[in-house]
């Protein structure tokens, strides 16, 4: 017998912090698989954002620089830079790069960097346990919105990738999910293509995955993944906004 | 012929692949893991096709395919 799964070679052998039926894990292990894929094991450099990522140094088995709240694209702007050569990523969540790194991200994305973004979106601050964040669903009950987000005095929930397509700056932008095993293979190539445009020096690839939180949805692991699928789906819809499969 | 594998002691009995498995072989069992959570397990192997879409879906890399 042929082993036909195992755990990628980029992917350290420990236990993932992660709360049960978390999607981080996914999509960690999505993040190796394609560095194993390219061969850019030798050669990336990752940036890990602070929130439930912020333990990304480890987990994969590269280089990992860890930047303040937000400041993930700007740190790797800097590291690409100074190294136009290595593999440059960011790893980000929602109350990281949609909230305080809001600035960051979008002039990132303005410029052009050779970066590729990895952004989780559960649509809530997670680490810090569980407040609104500007993904937030319309009604949804988090700790600081706890009659659910009232959109007239609390906004609606930002829509990165669309935001970040308009931008001229920037070659490839996608929205993936991976509550099912067809999500999770569309999502699989969407990530690769958004490490192709960094290898094939075209530009900025981004690529947004909608993730589950039952923790601070207060849903058990299957409900928070049909959660996905019935109320995040309908509003954050998956395709690719910006650049193509080839 | 397929086989597959649980790392039990990484498993967290959150039942993704439960949910994946499209010939619903998987379930969460009663048995605890020295964490304290259920792990999944295989009920009728002989019938898993090693599609390893149990694994694909696993947050934690719980389970290796073998076909």
């Amino acid at each position: 017998m042929k082993q036909v799964f195992k755990r990628p070679e980029a992917l350290v052998d420990v236990p993932f912090h992660f709360c049960p039926g978390c999607h981080h894990g996914i999509v960690h292990r999505l993040v190796a698989e394609c560095i194993d894929r390219y061969g850019l094991r030798e050669k990336t450099i990752g940036v890990a954002s602070v929130g439930c990522s912020v333990f990304l140094y480890d987990y994969i088995d590269v280089d990992v620089v860890e930047a303040p709240h937000g400041r993930a694209p700007a740190v790797a702007t800097g590291v690409k830079r100074a190294c136009p050569d290595n593999f440059v990523f960011t790893y980000q969540g929602d109350g990281d790069l949609a909230a305080i790194g809001t600035a960051e991200i979008i002039h990132a994305a303005n410029r052009g960097e050779r970066l590729t973004v990895v952004f989780v979106n559960n649509t809530v601050f997670g680490m810090t346990g569980g407040q609104m964040a500007p993904t937030t669903m319309a009604g949804q009950e988090t700790t600081t919105t706890p009659f659910g987000r009232q959109t007239d005095t609390n906004g609606f929930p930002i829509k990165m990738a669309e935001l970040l397509s308009q931008l001229p700056g920037t070659t490839f932008i996608a929205r993936a999910a991976v509550n099912t095993p067809k999500n999770l293979m569309r999502a699989k190539k969407l990530l690769r293509k958004a490490f192709e445009v960094q290898t094939e020096n075209q530009g900025f690839g981004f690529v947004e995955f909608l993730s589950a939180c039952p923790t601070n949805w207060k849903m058990s692991p299957e409900q928070a993944n049909k959660r996905v699928g019935e109320e995040m789906i309908p509003y954050f819809p998956l395709g690719i906004f910006k650049g193509e499969l080839k | 012929m397929a086989a597959i594998e649980f790392i039990e002691e990484r498993c967290k009995g959150c039942g993704l692949c439960v949910i994946a498995c499209p010939k619903e072989l998987l379930k969460v069992s009663s048995h605890l893991n020295r964490a304290g959570y259920p792990v999944s397990t295989i009920e009728d192997m002989d019938a898993c096709t090693g599609c390893a879409l149990c694994a694909e879906m696993c947050p934690d890399v719980v389970i290796t395919v073998f076909k």
